[in-house]
């Protein structure tokens, strides 16, 4: 199996990602500029945090148009997994990869701290190696978190059991409290219906060593990484 | 020919941005500011050969696929000569 991570001018997450699945994970990845357009041979992609294209206009919206994101949308329509994270959450946003939006946090500073999340779905691809319910110890560093979508959206992603990941209290209570920046219904990662394509604002890549505070952001990875390797016998 | 472009927040979405902008307007002593929704405002400059009609339509084109965002933004397009 082989995993990607997207590289834009700006993003400044790539490394990480890439640290975590060479050496936590313990496959083979490579960088992919935002120029490639030529994804044979990936069975992952990961679209890193970071400011690419300086969050110009809006969070992801200019990296959306960067040849290599056209490649992405075929590579997700075939079935294949696409993880943005934080700024990659805002560009699969904008890029309709997924639905709604990330906007300004409602107390519109940028926030950089650890959060507690509620795993609300563990039968994703994304994480399957998880319990429902766990709570997962992982930090978030972004000014533009806040979820947003219609109601008809909302209640899709409910029905379909997108959401998940919620911002919670480190018992599991879902409360406006431990709601970071003001994301709808504590929103903190969604998947597509076809439970191929996840985003997520906090970063489990930057959790994924005991010495920096948490190594919850393992299972992730690993999950996915279990879900590539059972499909590939 | 010059197309000038208003991105504006649909009512009902929250603006943590234009809120911060009122309670400074309010600190500051300005009166009867019942509320301040920030927008974004585009100038863009396009080829004189483009007739009116033809100029609205590719700003408003650009207006709806990349300078607004649907799901939270709506957009007005004026055509300046």
């Amino acid at each position: 199996m082989k995993f990607g991570v997207v590289v834009f001018p700006g993003s400044n997450c790539d490394h990480d990602a890439y640290h975590v699945i060479s050496k936590h994970v313990g496959q083979p990845v490579d960088f992919i500029w935002h120029q490639e357009t030529e994804l044979a041979g990936f069975d992952a992609v990961l679209i890193p945090g970071g400011f690419s294209y300086g969050d110009y206009l809006r969070a992801g919206a200019l990296a959306r148009f960067s040849p290599v994101m056209r490649s992405v949308r075929e590579f997700a329509a075939a079935g294949k997994f696409v993880f943005g994270i934080c700024n990659g959450f805002q560009i699969l946003c904008e890029a309709g990869l997924l639905p709604g939006v990330l906007m300004r946090n409602r107390g519109l500073h940028f926030i950089c701290k650890h959060v507690d999340l509620r795993v609300e779905n563990s039968n994703t691809p994304f994480t399957n190696l998880v319990d429902s319910d766990r709570v997962l110890s992982i930090p978030v560093a972004h000014a533009e978190g806040n979820y947003t979508c219609d109601d008809a959206t909302f209640n899709e992603l409910e029905e379909n059991g997108q959401i998940v990941f919620r911002y919670c209290t480190p018992d599991g209570e879902v409360t406006d409290g431990a709601n970071p920046n003001g994301a709808r219904s504590n929103i903190a990662g969604i998947c597509n219906r076809e439970r191929n394509v996840l985003g997520m604002m906090p970063h489990p890549e930057r959790a994924c060593e005991e010495l920096l505070g948490s190594n919850d952001g393992r299972d992730i990875f690993r999950s996915l990484a279990n879900t590539i390797g059972k499909m590939s016998i | 020919m010059k197309a000038l472009v208003f991105v504006t927040l649909k009512s009902g979405v929250l603006d943590p941005q234009g809120k911060a902008i009122h309670h400074s307007a309010e600190s500051l002593g300005f009166a009867g500011i019942n509320d301040i929704r920030q927008g974004k405002y585009f100038e863009i400059f396009l080829d004189p050969s483009l007739d009116e009609a033809a100029a609205f339509a590719e700003a408003t084109r650009l207006a709806s696929e990349i300078l607004a965002n649907p799901v939270i933004e709506d957009y007005r397009v004026e055509i300046v000569k």
